[in-house]
C-alpha cells in the first residue's frame, strides 16, 4: 500500500479494471444494458440528485464505459474522464460546458479536417465562434484573445502533416487569458505525449485511432486535468452557478477538481445524448492494453518509412517530425522523445496525378479515411478529408494538392517500404 | 504534514480508524454538498453528528442537530468542518477545548487555514484540508469509479458488490497522486498566489 507511481504499461493493463464483483470475471464484462435497477426510492433519488455513486441509465454512465474512462484518465494523468460516441462528440460536449452563444474560442489552424469543418460550420450555428491561430506562431494566439474568448484548442501532433505543437507555450497564453487549454491528443496518445504534464486543462481523444488501435470501433473521450479554477468571475456558469437541472447544485463546489468531467456527463452527455456503446468501450479497452507495444512499433516503422521516402527520387519532400532535418524535430525531441507518431505527409514531384497513381498501385496500404489502425493506411487529403477547404486553406492546413498522408501500421517495415517502392517506381 | 499533497496512506489511515464524525455546518438542504457527504458517510457506517446552531431541535437523517461541538457531550474521533476558510479558526479553537481531544480535524473542499492547522497539529491532532471525506472514501474504495473518476488505485482482488450501508475496503494499491498529480500542483499554485 505504499504510494508509488506504477509504469505506463501497468496502468494500460490495470487502471480502472478489477475482477467483476458478482462473477469474478477477470476481463471487463460488457454491460450491454440500457438501465440499472434501484435499491429503493431513496437510492433512486440519491442517484438522480448526484448524491450517490452508481448507475442509472447508459446514456449517463455504464460500468464498462466507466472502466475505459478511469483507464484513460490514469494514462493521461487526469482526475476523471467521460467516454462518448466519437471524437467529434467529445468536442461538442466540451465546448457546450464552456461557451454561451456569442462566445469565442481560439483554435490552431492545423487540425484534422473534420474538426475544421465542425468548428467553422456546425458550431457557428450554435453561436460558438472559432478564431483561427497559427500553431507555428505563438503570438498569433495572444493576438486572438478577446473578452469573449472562453477556450483555446490545439492538437498535440497536428493532422495531417504530423507537426508538433508547443503545448507549454500555448498553455502560457491560455493561463494569461484565464481560459482553459484543450488539447486533442489523438495522434500522439498518452504513450507519446501527456499534454496535462505540459499545461493542458482538458484533453480530448478520438478513441477510434491509436487508443482503440484496430480500426474496429468508434469512440471519443474527454479527460479533466483538474487544474482549472472554474469559479472565477462567473465566466463558466455551467460549472460555477447553481444548476436548475439539479435543484441548484453548483458543480465546482460539489465535485472539486473533477467538476468539469461531471459537467460533461450530467449536463452534456445526459442532454445531448452521444453515448458510447458498451461493446465499443470493451473493444477499445482491449486495444489500450497493448497501446505501449503498438505505439512504439508504429513510431519505429514510421521513422523507417519516412527515411526511405526522403531518399527516393520521386519524392519532393517529407514532413515527419522524427527526421532530424524536419522543422518540428526540436519540438519532437522535447515533447515526444519515444517517437514522433505514425501519421505524416509527403509530397510527390509528379503532383496530384502522381499521388492518385501511387494510391492506386499500393497493395498493402489501404486507401481509406482513418488513421491509427494496425494496418498501414494512405489517403490524398486534398480530395477527401480536407476537400471542403478552399485551396489556400488546404495549403495552410498542410493538405496541398500534391500531398499524400500515411498512417503507418504495425506490419513489418520491410514490407511497407517494398510496397511503397513498387508503387512509386513503376 | 504537507497540506498540498497528502499520501494516500495518511487519508486511508484516518478513514479506516475514525468511527464518529461531527460535521460542523451540516445542512438539511438536500442539494448542499454537506448534506451529500453527511448522508454518504452515514450510509458507510460512520456515527454522524450534525452541528449547526440554526437547526437545533431538528434531525438530519435521524441524527439530532447540536448547536456546537461542546454540546455533543461525548467523545468524537473527527471533526469535519463545512465552513469557508475565514470561519475555520474559531471551530478549531473550540475543538481544542474538548476532552478528550478529537483525533482528526478535516476541512472541506475549498477550505484551508494553515494557522488553524498548525495549532491543531501542535497538540497531536491530524489535519486534512481542502478535501472531501466522501470523495476520498469513494476514491480509495474505487466506488467513485462509477463516475469515471480516476481513483488512483488498482486491485486484482474480487471485491463484494457494494450495497447500502456496507463498509468498503480502502486497502487497494495506491498508484501515486499527491504531488505527482497536475491537479494537486495547480491547487498548490493557487494557494501560493493568495
Amino acid at each position: 500500500m505504499s504510494d508509488r507511481l506504477p509504469g505506463f504499461s501497468t496502468l494500460a493493463v490495470h487502471a480502472g479494471a478489477q475482477p467483476d464483483p458478482t462473477t469474478g470475471a477477470r476481463a471487463t464484462p460488457i454491460y450491454q444494458t440500457t438501465s440499472f435497477v434501484f435499491n429503493d426510492a431513496d437510492h433512486a433519488a440519491s442517484l438522480f440528485g448526484l448524491q450517490a455513486f452508481g448507475n442509472i441509465y447508459t446514456r449517463i454512465g455504464n460500468p464498462t464505459n466507466a472502466v475505459l474512462e478511469e483507464r484513460v484518465a490514469a494514462l493521461e494523468g487526469g482526475t476523471a474522464a467521460l467516454a462518448v460516441a466519437s471524437g467529434h462528440a467529445a468536442q461538442v460536449v466540451v465546448l457546450q460546458q464552456l461557451l454561451q452563444p456569442g462566445d469565442e474560442f481560439i483554435a490552431a489552424r492545423k487540425l484534422y479536417g473534420g474538426s475544421i469543418n465542425q468548428f467553422t460550420h456546425a458550431f457557428k450555428s450554435f453561436g460558438w465562434n472559432v478564431v483561427w491561430a497559427d500553431p507555428d506562431d505563438i503570438a498569433s494566439f495572444e493576438r486572438a484573445v478577446t473578452p469573449r474568448t472562453k477556450a483555446i484548442f490545439i492538437e498535440s501532433i497536428a493532422n495531417p502533416a504530423g507537426g508538433i505543437t508547443d503545448i507549454e507555450a500555448i498553455s502560457t497564453v491560455a493561463r494569461k487569458a484565464g481560459v482553459p487549454l484543450i488539447v486533442d491528443n489523438t495522434l500522439a496518445s498518452p504513450y507519446l505525449i501527456r499534454p496535462i504534464d505540459h499545461g493542458a486543462d482538458i484533453v480530448v481523444h478520438s478513441l477510434t485511432k491509436f487508443l482503440g488501435g484496430h480500426g474496429n470501433s468508434l469512440g471519443g473521450i474527454i479527460v479533466d486535468a483538474g487544474t482549472f479554477d472554474w469559479s472565477t468571475g462567473g465566466k463558466y456558469p455551467m460549472l460555477s452557478e447553481p444548476r436548475p437541472e439539479y435543484h441548484g447544485i453548483r458543480l465546482q463546489e460539489t465535485f472539486g477538481n473533477f467538476a468539469f468531467a461531471i459537467a460533461c456527463r450530467v449536463l452534456g452527455l445526459r442532454d445531448l445524448g452521444p453515448a458510447l456503446s458498451p461493446f465499443n468501450a470493451f473493444m477499445i479497452l482491449t486495444g489500450i492494453e497493448t497501446l505501449p507495444l503498438r505505439m512504439q512499433k508504429h513510431c519505429d516503422n514510421a521513422k523507417a518509412v519516412a527515411e526511405f521516402l526522403v531518399g527516393h527520387p520521386a519524392v519532393a519532400s517529407v514532413s515527419y517530425a522524427g527526421l532530424p532535418s524536419d522543422k518540428y524535430n526540436q519540438l519532437a525531441r522535447k515533447y515526444a522523445p519515444k517517437g514522433a507518431g505514425a501519421v505524416f505527409t509527403f509530397s510527390l514531384k509528379g503532383g496530384y496525378d502522381a499521388g492518385v497513381s501511387l494510391v492506386s498501385k499500393l497493395q498493402l496500404f489501404s486507401h481509406l479515411a482513418n488513421v491509427g489502425d494496425t494496418r498501414s493506411l494512405v489517403i490524398h487529403p486534398a480530395s477527401t478529408t480536407h476537400s471542403q477547404l478552399d485551396d489556400a486553406a488546404k495549403i495552410k492546413s498542410g493538405a496541398g494538392p500534391d500531398v499524400v498522408r500515411l498512417s503507418i501500421g504495425i506490419e513489418d517495415k520491410e514490407d511497407l517500404i517494398a510496397d511503397l517502392e513498387q508503387a512509386l517506381g513503376a | 504534514m504537507n497540506h498540498d499533497a497528502y499520501p494516500d496512506n495518511y487519508i486511508r489511515g484516518i478513514l479506516n480508524s475514525v468511527k464518529s464524525i461531527a460535521m460542523v455546518g451540516a445542512s438539511p438542504v438536500n442539494v448542499r454538498p454537506s448534506y451529500f457527504a453527511f448522508k454518504y458517510l452515514a450510509q458507510r457506517g460512520y456515527d454522524m453528528i450534525p452541528v449547526n446552531p440554526g437547526h437545533v431541535g431538528k434531525e438530519l437523517l435521524g441524527n439530532p442537530f447540536v448547536a456546537s461541538l461542546v454540546d455533543i457531550g461525548r467523545p468524537v474521533d473527527m471533526i469535519d468542518i463545512f465552513r469557508n476558510s475565514s470561519h475555520i479558526m474559531p471551530v478549531v479553537e473550540e475543538a481544542l477545548t474538548l476532552d478528550p481531544l478529537p483525533k482528526v480535524i478535516w476541512m472541506q473542499l475549498g477550505a484551508r487555514d494553515d494557522a488553524a492547522a498548525a495549532k491543531a497539529e501542535s497538540v497531536g491532532i491530524k489535519v486534512v484540508m481542502n478535501r472531501c471525506p466522501k470523495i476520498e472514501y469513494g476514491r480509495l474504495s474505487s466506488e467513485i469509479s462509477w463516475m469515471g473518476v480516476n481513483s488512483r488505485t488498482l486491485s486484482s482482488k474480487r471485491a463484494p458488490a457494494p450495497t447500502q450501508g456496507m463498509r468498503l475496503s480502502l486497502n487497494r494499491m495506491s498508484v501515486g497522486g499527491g504531488d505527482t498529480a497536475a491537479s494537486d500542483r495547480a491547487a498548490k499554485n493557487k494557494t501560493e498566489q493568495r
